[in-house]
């Protein structure tokens, strides 16, 4: 069974308390570099960083709300060469964690010396609209708000309707859940690895705790809530581009930039099907194509792009939203890709980043399976 | 000629098997067996080969339907290319069905290289059903 230890909130900090227990890390050399999100000095951004150096730590702020870019695509920029060749903690969010588990699946990034520490996570705000929250407010205030029972409206598309708030797979937890954050935190190991790091730390680790439990009664509450949103967004979404004419209406705006797919953490071609010779045409295939409807709008294939982007990575989707932040026009994508992708995946009761073992279902097949394919 | 849409002939594309689907084409051709010219036929290797991008374009571009057609279910001539098939089929049509497009003119079947009079009789249904849903609205869209 994972075991647990607490971490005492002092002074009120909850950022504090948590940079001092990564500087400990770093410190008792329990890992030779840690990847966390360190505030930018022009303090417009707080992105993702490779710290070997502990004295950049006390810039950490890991639930600092806002998520430049997916973390799963740092750690395949990282790993896939080579494996990581020193002792390194990774500080990410759930849908982080979950893109990069499919990323390992897919043979484009390597778990080998990563302790994979994930947070409970209360969202994020647009890269965008972050400066104004940080005007105002510290990631202590955020947190403290979060999870009160009111929405905020500003977070990011993708977190008003996230599945999973809580980390799937992880070697060790900052669980937030149900916590008195006023006083502590607790950090939850449910790995070999996870224990090695409350160890090294010298933190006390016990079987059950009553923090634990109260954590486990609340993110039971927590996933149930998110539930009944998604069931409600998926119903408005259905309503809002179901059908020919709706669903060209919201990809209207497409520039086909393909800003998409490339902020996509499970996106992960080396070649993308879309930047090949395939789409380098001679001037009288365009003007032949043309011909056929009278009209044709340029650049060409925008529902063709986006359709085939859902077959290649639904069952993987993440629901990130790291589509919906790149798009320049503001294509509500989160929507399209999390309706088509939470379907294909009930398909194969899948669940992406759940586990290294359950296995990709388009790679997969089972004999008996999908009877009504083939039929009349 | 089916009653509502006058004159309407569809236009169906073809992914079939080689070692199966397109040899029972072949058959029912030799064989003589009457099934309507609507398919046009592309052979492929596998229908483990056809990537979903290949069906949606067919239907962006003119296509009212698109059959794949393979080996039956563990008859795969490289062992496990249609049983991939048969999960990119079903994905495929399930974010048709999700996205409120025809699925329907997403067909699948299975038929062996000794099914001639089965490989007419499929064409023969699909393309009387989709004689009765109509043109498809995603081809005639010129702005999608």
């Amino acid at each position: 069974m994972a075991k647990s230890a607490t971490l005492t909130v002092k002074d009120g900090q909850i950022r504090g308390s948590i940079n001092a227990l990564l500087k400990d890390l770093l410190d008792k050399q329990v890992v030779e570099a840690i990847l966390v999100p360190l505030v930018h000095p022009a303090g417009n951004n707080v992105v993702q960083s490779l710290v070997t150096n502990p004295e950049y730590l006390e810039q950490a702020d890991v639930f600092a709300p806002v998520m430049p870019v997916n973390a799963g695509r740092i750690i395949q920029a990282m790993t896939r060469l080579t494996p990581a060749n020193k002792k390194t903690a990774v500080v990410m969010r759930p849908c982080e964690l979950r893109a990069l588990v499919e990323l390992v699946k897919l043979r484009q990034a390597r778990l080998d010396n990563l302790y994979l520490i994930g947070i409970d996570c209360p969202g994020a705000y647009s890269v965008s609209d972050y400066p104004k929250f940080a005007a105002e407010k510290t990631s202590d205030d955020f947190v403290k708000a979060a999870w009160n029972g009111k929405e905020d409206p500003m977070l990011r598309a993708g977190c008003q309707v996230c599945e999973y708030p809580v980390p799937l797979m992880t070697d060790l937890t900052i669980g937030l859940v149900g916590q008195d954050l006023s006083k502590e935190l607790i950090l939850i190991a449910s790995t070999e690895k996870g224990e090695e790091l409350l160890e090294g730390l010298g933190l006390a680790a016990e079987d059950k705790s009553d923090a634990a439990t109260k954590r486990e009664t609340a993110v039971t509450k927590l996933l149930d809530k998110m539930k009944g949103i998604r069931e409600k967004f998926f119903e408005q979404t259905k309503e809002e581009i179901g059908g020919v004419d709706k669903l060209a209406a919201v990809l209207g705006p497409c520039i086909k930039c393909q800003n998409c797919r490339v902020a996509c953490p499970v996106c992960y071609c080396r070649e993308c099907f879309f930047v090949s010779p395939t789409f380098e045409l001679e001037a009288e295939k365009y003007l032949g194509a043309a011909e056929k409807k009278g009209a044709m709008r340029m650049p060409t294939d925008t529902l063709l792009f986006h359709l085939t982007r859902m077959t290649h990575m639904a069952a993987s989707c993440v629901g990130c939203g790291a589509c919906e932040e790149a798009c320049p026009n503001d294509i509500p994508l989160l929507k399209i890709f999390q309706l088509t992708g939470t379907n294909v995946q009930k398909l194969f009761d899948y669940i992406p980043g759940r586990s290294l073992e359950d296995e990709l279902p388009p790679t997969a097949f089972k004999e008996e399976e999908l009877e009504w394919i083939g039929e009349k | 000629m089916a009653e509502g849409n006058n004159g309407f002939e569809p236009k169906i594309i073809g992914f079939l098997c080689n070692w199966c689907t397109a040899s029972a084409a072949d058959l029912a051709g030799t064989t003589r067996a009457q099934y309507p010219p609507n398919l046009h036929p592309v052979r492929v290797m596998c229908s483990g080969t056809v990537d979903p991008v290949y069906i949606i374009k067919s239907l962006l571009s003119g296509a009212d339907a698109v059959m794949v057609g393979g080996c039956h279910p563990g008859d795969c001539h490289y062992v496990s290319g249609n049983y991939k098939a048969r999960r990119r089929m079903a994905m495929l049509q399930n974010i048709f069905e999700s996205l409120g497009l025809d699925a329907d003119r997403i067909h699948t079947r299975w038929i062996s290289a000794s099914e001639g009079p089965e490989f007419a009789a499929a064409v023969r249904e699909i393309t009387e059903e989709t004689r009765k849903q109509g043109p498809n609205p995603l081809s005639a869209d010129w702005a999608l």
